[in-house]
């Protein structure tokens, strides 16, 4: 037992060392985004003393930028399962090795929603009310208890399920089956569930009606679908640019029709909820009308929500074109394209018109602050800082450079490779 | 097979780099030191009491003498008035219930600043609980409505007057959402938020289909000359930046009998309220006899707030 413990401390020890090993481009890079990481803290301390009037948000329009970002992440966190079902599920070896970094993404990508909705709180210092049997949990009435649930059962779920699958393979052991295949399963359902209950975050609501329509919990894990497996797709080549771990093309080309038939699916959703808001015609649609055509001369979103449109619909094309089969560049721009165009349409797409015009009919338009966006990048560095980490420490275990036998010492060497044996 | 290279020159390459590694880190940490640099601004620290204050439900009678003589100790430092701060309970055998008449009401708009008043809300940045919207006549679409009016008198002809504040539904859909359970509606009807509990996430403003509630997006500044010292726990007590507040009907009124503050006011008479238990009440009288409607009924969260016609 305590063998044990030294041994996996030992493991974590030379994990946190590899951080801190690199060229200077890593040096680079980490520095990088601890300088906007720290921007980010210094707008957030800000925010701390002055209040949430530092940003953009009012009585109308209560959220912004920061639950429009937590609701985009959260459908990345959920997409690793777009890696898992396929491995999992249907055999397919090509992803087969990946399913980690799919799962590394959505760890850090969960991180970011936690520190997106701590941001957006008017006293996060009151967050253990928030803690079951500490706090006073309202479960299970708030959609958003729930989510508090969901959302951390998910990170520890990834958390465990990588950590165990690296640990075993960096003692050259093969992984027990009974320790993470029933942990991978409910995975696949969590994941579905993160954004179904964050969807009904806002569907719940009957005095939006904005948002209080069926569509949005398959529009969110469409648009999920799409915008994570595109990430993914971006993140392995850097990881095979830049490190040496091998991603084969064929694994690329799965994500891609992953990503291709979810982009399908998202815009047909999307013309599904244009038309019965636009036909229907009733008082209702003034949400729509201000987010696609803008409402008494008040369209700060028109021109975001179109180019949200166009660059997935281009986005689209690409992808059902051979081209992007061919050509890596071109599935990269379509990658890009429907990463931005999902981030606009459900972020901000989503978030703020269903705040306008305001229950009573008054149209208070939106725009956030600098001081929100400083805090909004800052944690974009800090999660793009945490994926880093992770990917840090698991492609040497992974490749095999970093193991129990070439541990410094003798003793766990012998220990090492009777594991092998 | 993984290491080509003898590992002690692997592992001293690594040290050197570790090294550097660390300088970098140590770097790192600094700067982001530096960034919480303007926490330094931040005023009076949040007292462990405070901090560890729990849930409104949850306090036995004495803690809450506790907590009532610490509010009245902040207040008194930070306004230079001593307040009495008082946890009024609900009465037995009382339903609140409020009716507005539009027939009569002309839009002056003195009972949004009787509220001001009487609860102690914000001067600056201005938090109103209650909202008078001018609406055309022939219409009920709220988005025809102007609720910043401004015209030398009123009231305006070709117009009627609509007054919205927190309409104390018996279905709320925002204590529902809250997370925290730092709103609920008490037994006499009224949906109160406990200040101290609200953690700040603002679920309840967007859940509210009526826009009653209203958030301290920066400290609030009340005038030390205009602070009302008669204040209730769950009601008029100063609030702080970062949690929600609303119209609670005057809680530390209509507790011991009296009327809210925008009902005295009102100059026309058009604001009623009283117990709806009560068959003789001037409210059950009108519920039975009056033109009667609650606004966005089809919402579902059956409003304890009533609009009607005199004629």
């Amino acid at each position: 037992m305590i063998t044990a413990a030294r041994n996996y401390t030992r493991f974590l020890a030379r994990c946190f060392r590899c951080l801190f090993e690199g060229d200077w481009r890593y040096f680079l890079w980490v520095g990088l985004l601890t300088a906007v990481c720290s921007l980010g803290l210094n707008a957030y301390s800000k925010q701390i003393v002055h209040g949430l009037a530092t940003t953009g948000m009012t009585d109308q329009v209560s959220w912004g930028v920061y639950i429009a970002n937590f609701t985009f992440l959260v459908g990345v966190a959920a997409a690793a399962v777009m890696l898992v079902i396929p491995v999992y599920v249907y055999h397919n070896e090509d992803l087969h090795d990946l399913v980690i970094f799919g799962e590394l993404l959505a760890v850090a990508a969960i991180l970011m929603c936690l520190a997106f909705v701590t941001v957006d709180l008017g006293r996060p210092e009151r967050f253990w009310h928030l803690i079951p049997f500490v706090g006073k949990f309202n479960f299970p009435g708030s959609m958003l208890s729930w989510d508090v649930i969901v959302l951390n059962g998910y990170l520890a779920l990834n958390v465990y399920i990588c950590g165990y699958l690296l640990y075993c393979r960096y003692r050259n052991v093969k992984p027990s089956k009974w320790f993470y295949i029933p942990f991978v399963f409910v995975g696949i359902g969590w994941a579905i569930s993160i954004h179904t209950v964050t969807a009904f975050l806002y569907v719940g609501l009957g005095g939006r009606p904005f948002w209080n329509s069926a569509i949005v919990g398959p529009r969110f894990i469409a648009s999920a679908f799409t915008a994570g497996p595109a990430i993914i797709i971006i993140a392995l080549q850097i990881i095979r640019r830049f490190s040496s771990y091998e991603v084969r093309d064929k694994a690329l080309m799965t994500l891609r029709s992953i990503v291709q038939v979810s982009m399908l699916i998202n815009l047909f959703l999307l013309a599904n909820e244009v038309f019965k808001e636009f036909y229907t015609d009733s008082l209702h649609v003034a949400s729509a009308k201000y987010l696609f055509f803008g409402l008494h001369g008040h369209n700060a979103l028109v021109p975001w929500i179109w180019t949200a449109i166009s660059l997935n619909c281009i986005a689209m094309t690409l992808l059902a074109m051979p081209l992007t089969k061919r050509s890596l560049l071109w599935l990269d721009v379509a990658c890009v394209m429907a990463i931005v165009g999902i981030w606009i349409e459900k972020g901000m797409g989503l978030v703020v018109p269903g705040f306008i015009p305001s229950p009573l009919g008054e149209i208070v338009e939106y725009l956030p602050t600098w001081n929100e966006t400083l805090v909004c990048l800052g944690i974009w560095a800090f999660g793009l800082l945490a994926y880093t980490f992770f990917l840090r420490m698991s492609v040497p275990i992974l490749n095999g450079r970093l193991n129990q036998t070439n541990e410094p010492g003798g003793e766990s060497q012998q220990s090492g490779a009777k594991n092998a044996t | 097979m993984i290491a080509n290279r003898p590992p002690e020159s692997r592992d001293s390459i690594s040290r050197r780099s570790f090294l550097r590694g660390s300088t970098a880190a140590a770097a790192g940490v600094a700067a982001m030191a530096a960034g919480l640099a303007p926490l330094r601004k931040l005023g009076e620290a949040i007292s462990v009491d405070e901090f560890l204050q729990q849930h409104y439900k949850e306090l036995k009678p004495e803690d809450m003498d506790k907590v009532l003589r610490r509010i009245e100790g902040e207040v008194e430092r930070q306004y230079g008035v001593r307040p009495h701060v008082r946890d009024y309970k609900p009465m037995n055998g009382v339903e609140y219930v409020y009716a507005l008449n539009l027939t009569r009401c002309v839009g002056c708009r003195k009972c949004v600043h009787a509220c001001v008043a009487e609860n102690n809300q914000s001067r600056d940045p201005a938090i109103q609980y209650i909202q008078v919207i001018k609406m055309p006549n022939g219409t009920f679409d709220m988005e025809k409505g102007d609720a910043h009016y401004a015209p030398e008198s009123v009231p305006e002809k070709g117009f009627f007057y609509m007054p919205v504040q927190c309409h104390q539904c018996k279905n709320p859909p925002c204590t529902k959402v809250c997370p925290v359970k730092a709103t609920w509606t008490e037994p006499d009807g009224i949906t109160v938020i406990d200040y101290n509990w609200c953690i700040g996430c603002r679920y309840c403003e967007a859940a509210c289909p009526y826009f009653a509630r209203r958030f301290n997006f920066s400290e609030p500044t009340i005038p030390k000359d205009q602070i009302n010292p008669e204040m209730s726990y769950l009601g008029n007590q100063p609030r702080h930046k970062g949690v929600m507040e609303k119209c609670h009907f005057c809680i530390q009124r209509t507790r011991v009998g009296r009327y809210p503050a925008c009902l005295e006011v009102c100059p026309t008479g058009s604001r009623k309220f009283g117990n709806i238990l009560d068959p003789n009440s001037e409210v059950a009288h009108i519920l039975r006899e009056k033109r009667v409607f609650v606004l966005k009924e089809e919402v579902g969260t059956l409003p304890r707030f009533f609009y009607y016609f005199d004629v």
